[in-house]
């Protein structure tokens, strides 16, 4: 076996041997399986990374063929190249961090096998997806995520809240995946392969730029990744997502699996640069998801709801960035949200573990003093958040609007939208720390964070604030995108979270500002709940499209097509019944009906005759 | 004559369990499952002698291995005809495989009678194999018949509290549309004969047999409606909730498993290459009976909360893609509904078999009564989410690589109507997941004794996951098997198509 097929291999066969020991091995074994798999995993992939950063050479194996009927031949196969290499880094890398987390957050649970068979069958479902070399493989992969996704949402599975949690994260990114589905069979019946490389060849070759079909494909391909990636209009189960352990938002719902749609954006970017009115399309509902998911965090009290609707906003930013081309700094900044949300979601797990499973933020205060690891992680991961200057986020996050003020027509519209989203992240991020960590203490930590949690955040604290330096190996993934550096949108770009790091200050720490005559009025209350409740989508999908569905399944219920049989059934037996009702076995009713029907017959007959 | 010792095994098998019930109680189940067992081997036997040409060369000309005409009532051409080509050989393992299930999955469960259940669970396998083996289309319809009876016994005196009811209605649906095949077949043989001049009832003298368009279609429509019935199709299905809810445990495996698949193996064998003109003219409503079939088995699957019959509408489903894949008359959508024969009979007798181990614990199938049955038997949850996955359609198990190739295949031929079938992917994950909360998770019921799977139950499970993951990471042996006989139905109807595909997607204006 040779060491990139190892990737995906360790942590699925771990996650294999913890199913089938089903809870049977003790902790320490399951721990040690469950993030060396990962750790091994990681090693391997950096000794990957290594030789690519040597000679450059894109890395291909085939394992088996998959399925080969006629021209139809998906095999089991990898394809890996920059592209490739920046994702497997992320997921090994940011996935072995929150694994080791996950030992001392998950320590007293009594599914502590399961959990790590769960995560670790994560890890090994979206290594497949970045790596696979045809879009049917990544589909698996892509499945796979959800089906994880799904099984950790709903891990404590005791509660149906969560369990319905868990529920509409998968149906809803189902929707999408259908979508992707129709992508696919599409592009293969045109095209003649799924095969992604001879796939963009051939797409390149046989269609037009703006053409029908590519627009129609991209368009499909773009549903299954606004699914995955929670944007408009099928964001909404992420919030929700939070059910699960901090440490599986973290992993899942922050750093890599919502990103697949980015990456499936990234990867077949030349069908997206054949239509061009798809790729408006991703920039603009990247645009509309950022801006609203801002408004939302800034109205949660849920410390992981804020975290949630900033992870949307923030893959709006990236959804934004490959709307407009500018394909590395999508991935720039898919992989510095990795580092910092991370980090964010770690030390949110952090707080809840040391506060006796608290989630509002208006609980909490104070935490500066009592948790100081967690809170720099904080402040690391929110200035990060925010864009401030030097940190990585700001470095990602430049490079989008930038690339956005550089379209003709849109591009200015664009990168306002952003611009102001900008503002509200950094309102919203520092209005978290400020609440949680400085201010009256209301809830008293009863723990502290071991080694084992303060290592991961530690590391992640370094890799959010200097990971902007990192240069990702994608010259020869994306094409050269050059545009020319206009200083005072730089400037601008600097300035607008600093201007929102000041309002937060003023308005939630310094108390110079205050909201209380907005928030008091009726119609501010209105509108804060209108975003606490997330615009009300989820009411207007409900009304929409859940209760006709349930209420035509409940009218459907006992089988309506039966009526049809039990009808002729009730036909044949009121005819047994009326016919057998007239055999009553009285001579008189016998003689007379017979001498009626004679009459009836003679009449007929003399009629007849005449 | 090897084909003929094998439907003799499971007859002559079904007799010695009824007098082994005289030994003893629990005899009669080990005479079953060594006569199975004693059938499969018999049959790698023979097949491991045959010359493996007709597996590999898809265009030499003849796709069968074994064939088989002997003499029977001579004076109306009708002979006992049997042949196996790979399509047959598939389903006649796929059989006994779940012969064996069923067997497993009522090894506890029936306590009286024991000796006429095993032989009536052996006489219907005997039944469905010869339904896959029988070749002239007389005899076809006598072990159409043969496999019924049985069925029907087994409903009718081991199901349910509403056994009476369910086993009349099967036997009527079956019945009644039994009838319109025998009609039909017999105005086949006779306008054959016509032109002929001879009577005969095999399945190659009536290849090619012309008839005037109008007969044709009512003809074909005849062999239609007792193949869609059996499958069973949206709108002929409404006996099978009640049958599968009714009938005991290896009744629904066999139900499920493998008698549907009779159904969609004579629309393949029998209706489509028979009446090829018919077929086309009726393949864009067959393929939206299909169509609503799947959304409607998902929406009333999920309907459900009785935990069999919401694994029953699931079937109704799946057995839409079958009817969409066979219409679809494609190669990579005709593999996509030979797979789906196989990999829902696997994952739906699986489901089945949980049903019945509920059942036999907790006394009652209502999945509200249930949950958090995790808690309690934390490997049946597993086992459970295990087959939901497949059933709702993951990828890396067989079910799957057959609703794939359906639709993929499909979608060149109908991309409106595999859209609309697509949707069925999200209805699949409503029902399958819903069903994995009301029975498994929730807050467990407290003090319940609720004992996990043993040792048998598991290894009967294991098995099918080891077979569902094999037939979604490798499933090209039973693609090689199946490609020379769809190659050689191929060439006697080539397409269903009309008119030139994928003319209304190039059409559509954004």
């Amino acid at each position: 076996m040779n060491t990139l097929s190892l990737i995906p291999a360790l942590p699925l066969f771990s996650a294999i041997l913890l199913m089938v020991s089903a809870g049977r091995l003790p902790k320490q074994i399951s721990a040690i399986l469950g993030v060396g798999s990962v750790g091994l995993s990681a090693l391997c992939v950096a000794m990957v990374a290594m030789g690519f950063m040597a000679d450059g050479q894109v890395r291909e194996i085939t394992l088996w063929t998959w399925i080969a009927i006629e021209d139809f031949t998906p095999a089991i196969a990898f394809y890996v190249d920059g592209l490739t290499i920046v994702m497997m880094s992320v997921i090994t890398g940011v996935g072995f961090l929150i694994h080791l987390y996950s030992v001392e957050f998950m320590a007293s649970d009594e599914s502590f096998s399961r959990y790590f068979a769960y995560m670790n069958l994560f890890v090994a479902a979206m290594l497949l997806l970045v790596m696979a070399d045809n879009l049917l493989l990544l589909y698996m992969g892509w499945e796979g995520v959800g089906v994880c996704s799904y099984l950790l949402v709903g891990f404590w599975y005791r509660d149906p809240d969560n369990g319905q949690a868990a529920r509409k994260a998968f149906v809803v990114t189902r929707v999408g995946d259908t979508a992707m589905a129709l992508g696919l069979f599409l592009l293969f019946t045109e095209l003649g392969t799924l095969d992604i490389q001879p796939l963009m060849a051939a797409a390149n070759s046989q269609w037009q730029v703006g053409g029908t079909l590519p627009v129609l494909a991209t368009a499909l391909l773009l549903g299954g990744a606004l699914g995955k990636s929670a944007q408009l209009p099928l964001h909404t189960w992420l919030p929700d997502a939070m059910a699960g352990p901090t440490p599986v938002s973290a992993l899942i719902h922050a750093a890599t699996m919502v990103t697949a749609g980015v990456y499936l954006i990234a990867r077949t970017h030349e069908l997206f640069l054949l239509a061009p009115a798809t790729l408006e399309a991703v920039a603009w509902l990247g645009l509309a998801t950022l801006l609203l998911a801002a408004f939302a965090a800034l109205a949660q009290n849920d410390i992981k709801r804020i975290l949630a609707y900033s992870t949307i906003s923030q893959i709006g930013y990236m959804f934004l960035a490959l709307g407009v081309g500018a394909f590395s700094a999508g991935i720039f900044h898919l992989m510095t949200h990795a580092f910092f949300k991370a980090l964010l979601f770690l030390a949110a797990g952090a707080v809840i573990h040391c506060l006796h499973h608290e989630h509002n933020i208006f609980r909490m205060g104070g935490l500066r003093t009592r948790l100081p690891v967690v809170f720099a992680s904080f402040l690391i991961g929110s200035a990060a958040l925010a864009a401030l200057p030097f940190t990585s986020g700001f470095y990602s996050k430049d490079s989008i609007l930038l690339a956005a003020w550089s379209l003709p027509d849109i591009g200015p519209t664009l990168w306002a939208g952003g611009l102001l989203g900008a503002l509200l992240t950094a309102i919203y991020s520092f209005r978290l720390v400020f609440v949680v960590f400085f201010g009256e203490a209301n809830t008293e930590p009863d723990k502290q964070a071991g080694w084992k949690m303060a290592v991961p955040l530690i590391i992640l604290c370094v890799l959010a604030a200097a990971g902007g330096w990192i240069s990702q190996p994608l010259d020869d993934v994306f094409p050269a995108q050059g545009h020319d550096v206009v200083h005072v949108i730089e400037y601008i770009g600097i300035a607008v979270p600093l201007i929102g790091l000041l309002l937060a200050y003023l308005l939630f720490l310094g108390k110079q500002l205050s909201l209380s005559s907005l928030t008091e009025s009726s119609m501010g209350k209105a509108l804060q709940d209108f975003w606490l409740k997330g615009w009300r989508i989820d009411d207007l999908y409900h009304n929409l499209l859940v209760r006709p569905f349930t209420g035509f399944a409940r009218l459907c219920r006992n089988e309506p097509v039966d009526l049809f049989y039990n009808s002729i059934a009730g036909a044949l037996r009121w005819s047994h019944r009326s016919l057998s009702s007239i055999q009553t076995g009285e001579l008189r009713w016998y003689a007379t009906s017979m001498v009626f029907g004679l009459i009836v017959l003679v009449a007929i007959m003399l009629r007849n005759a005449s | 004559m090897s084909l003929v010792i094998l439907i003799l095994i499971l007859l002559g098998g079904g007799l010695l369990a009824i007098f082994a019930q005289r030994m003893n109680e629990d005899m009669p189940r080990w005479v079953s499952l060594a006569t199975i067992v004693l059938a499969l081997v018999y049959l790698l036997g023979v097949v491991s002698n045959l010359p493996v040409e007709p597996l590999t060369i898809a265009d030499a000309g003849s796709s069968w291995l074994i064939h088989l005409k002997l003499e029977w009532i001579p004076r109306f051409g009708i002979s006992f005809e049997l042949a196996m080509d790979g399509l047959s050989l598939l389903l006649v393992v796929l059989t006994l495989l779940l012969g064996l299930i069923a067997v497993s999955s009522s090894w506890s469960e029936i306590n009286f009678k024991q000796g006429l259940f095993q032989a009536n669970l052996l006489w219907t396998l005997a039944g469905v194999t010869g339904v896959f083996l029988a070749m002239d289309l007389f005899l076809f319809f006598l072990f159409w018949e043969v496999m019924l009876i049985p069925m029907y016994l087994l409903i009718a005196i081991w199901g349910h509290e509403n056994k009476a009811y369910a086993a009349m209605k099967f036997f009527i649906f079956t019945q009644f549309s039994g009838l319109l095949m025998l009609i039909s077949i017999v105005i086949l043989a006779w306008q054959a004969s016509l032109a002929n001049g001879s009577y005969s009832y095999s399945y190659f003298d009536l290849l090619g047999t012309t008839l005037n368009a109008k007969l044709e279609f009512w003809v074909m429509l005849g062999f239609f409606l007792a193949f869609t019935v059996k499958l069973p199709s949206f709108p002929f299905h409404t006996w099978l909730p009640d049958a599968h809810t009714q009938a005991p445990t290896a009744g629904s495996v066999l139900l499920a498993g493998i008698l549907l698949k009779t159904g969609a193996y004579g629309l393949l064998r029998i209706c489509i290459p028979l009446f090829p003109n018919a077929s086309m003219e009726f393949a864009p409503i067959a393929m939206a009976l299909g169509a609503a079939g799947v959304i409607y088995g998902a929406v009333l699957a999920f309907a459900q909360s009785d935990f069999k019959r919401l694994v029953a509408y699931s079937s109704v489903s799946h057995m839409g893609f079958v009817l969409l894949g066979l219409y679809a008359w494609n190669t990579l959508a005709l593999q996509g509904a030979v797979m789906q024969m196989v990999a829902h009979g696997v994952s739906t007798a699986a489901l089945f078999m949980m049903a019945g181990a509920i059942q036999q614990r907790l006394h009652t199938r209502d999945m509200h009564k249930m949950g958090g049955l995790w808690h309690n038997a934390p490997r049946m949850g597993a086992c459970a989410l295990f087959f939901a996955l497949a059933s709702l359609g993951l990828p890396g198990l067989g079910n799957f690589v057959a609703e794939f190739l359906v639709l993929i295949g499909l979608f060149a031929v109908q991309p409106w109507i595999t859209a609309v079938a697509a949707l069925g992917m999200v209805g699949a994950a409503i029902y399958a997941l819903w069903m994995m909360q009301l029975a498994f998770q929730g807050k467990p019921i407290e003090n319940r004794e609720f004992a996990d799977f043993g040792r048998r139950e598991m290894a009967t499970m294991a098995a099918m996951m080891v077979a569902l993951v094999w037939l979604g990471l490798y499933p090209q042996p039973v693609l090689d098997i199946a490609q020379p006989v769809l190659d050689s139905l191929q060439n006697i109807v080539p397409s269903l198509v009309s008119e030139a595909p994928t003319a209304d997607i190039a059409g559509v204006n954004l």
